[in-house]
């Protein structure tokens, strides 16, 4: 019971988050600073989920930078595939492909 | 309907992650209903993905609230810069279009937005994106419940989720600006990586975002008006 009441408060504050200034403030009301910040949201928030998930790996999530990290290989080599074709079909089908062939490899 | 075909190719990343998700928190001892409310309830994949693991640890109900708070706080910014596209809609719209809000939503609807006709209908493109990305993450959870642990390791469908989210990244890279927020982000991130619940994500955000206002006023500003030309299909 407690757990589901727990669940209840998670979607709660993230809803209230996400309604925020949608519905509750008015736009205008944003200083420049801040408008200024919101430009560089989209590449702030997807590298920081990005980075860890492919530096730390492995059942015991431990930090490995190295040649050996078949996560970080297969992420650098879907980025270069992003980067050219921006095509998120294409990057997730050649970086999936890119994992599952290193996995294989070794 | 050409927000839920723009939103197409994104599905593909999220459905194994959805499946991903179902599998994991079967796994770590929820029941299946607990597991395919908290997809209806939160509707945020980072967001679960934490929540399962503190409670598989014991955390107490209130720590979770918070770290589902500062995981989700970047919404807040997803929110704010997609104020001004809906201030003429109606607040049914605009309640509705908050729970559909997420990252997915948000990067295919502002790529709408930014582009120059003046249809006032974007907002449906909007719902057509999240809309279809909540069919998807509701299906996909359940898929992930029934086949739980039959759902092999070495598929590694998580890798799905930070794939979609290179794709969507390399086309925002537009300005040095945007490059130096998003490498100090990802640097805070990675270093606060053991930090406990999600504080790191906060605060790698706070620091990418200020890196690039800061970059941008040294530059002389205005680099950025392009940062959203993202092309999906």
């Amino acid at each position: 019971m407690n757990l589901w009441l727990t669940i209840v408060g998670m979607g709660l504050v993230t809803y209230a988050i996400r309604l925020s200034v949608l519905v509750f403030v008015s736009h205008t009301h944003l200083p420049g600073a801040v408008r200024d910040a919101l430009r560089f949201v989209m590449p702030a928030v997807l590298f920081a989920i990005i980075l860890p998930s492919v530096l730390y790996v492995g059942e015991d999530q431990s930090f490995e930078l190295t040649l050996g990290n078949q996560r970080l290989v297969a992420a650098c080599f879907a980025a270069t595939v992003a980067w050219f074709t921006k095509s998120v079909w294409l990057t997730v089908a050649t970086g999936m492909a890119a994992l599952w062939l290193l996995q294989w490899a070794w | 309907m050409s927000g839920v075909r723009a939103q197409l190719p994104l599905l593909l990343g999220v459905a194994p992650f959805g499946m991903a998700y179902g599998a994991y928190a079967i796994e770590s001892g929820l029941s299946a209903g607990l597991a395919q409310a908290m997809s209806a309830i939160v509707f945020g994949g980072a967001s679960q993905f934490i929540g399962v693991q503190l409670i598989a640890s014991g955390v107490p109900g209130a720590m979770l609230v918070l770290a589902t708070l500062l995981v989700n706080l970047r919404h807040l910014l997803y929110s704010a810069s997609l104020a001004p596209h809906v201030d003429h809609l109606s607040a049914r719209w605009r309640w509705l279009l908050a729970y559909l809000l997420t990252d997915e939503a948000y990067a295919t609807s502002m790529q709408r937005y930014r582009r120059d006709d003046a249809s006032p209908h974007k907002h449906w493109f909007f719902f057509g994106a999240g809309f279809a990305l909540w069919v998807t993450w509701q299906l996909t959870t359940s898929l992930g419940i029934f086949l739980g642990a039959a759902l092999p390791d070495s598929w590694s469908l998580d890798f799905a989720l930070p794939l979609t989210f290179l794709a969507l990244l390399m086309p925002v890279l537009t300005s040095r600006p945007a490059l130096a927020a998003s490498v100090v982000a990802g640097l805070v991130a990675a270093v606060g990586f053991d930090w406990p619940y999600g504080i790191a994500l906060v605060l790698a955000i706070g620091a990418g975002l200020a890196a690039g206002v800061a970059l941008d006023r040294a530059l002389g500003g205005g680099a950025e008006e392009r940062a959203f030309d993202v092309e999906v299909s």
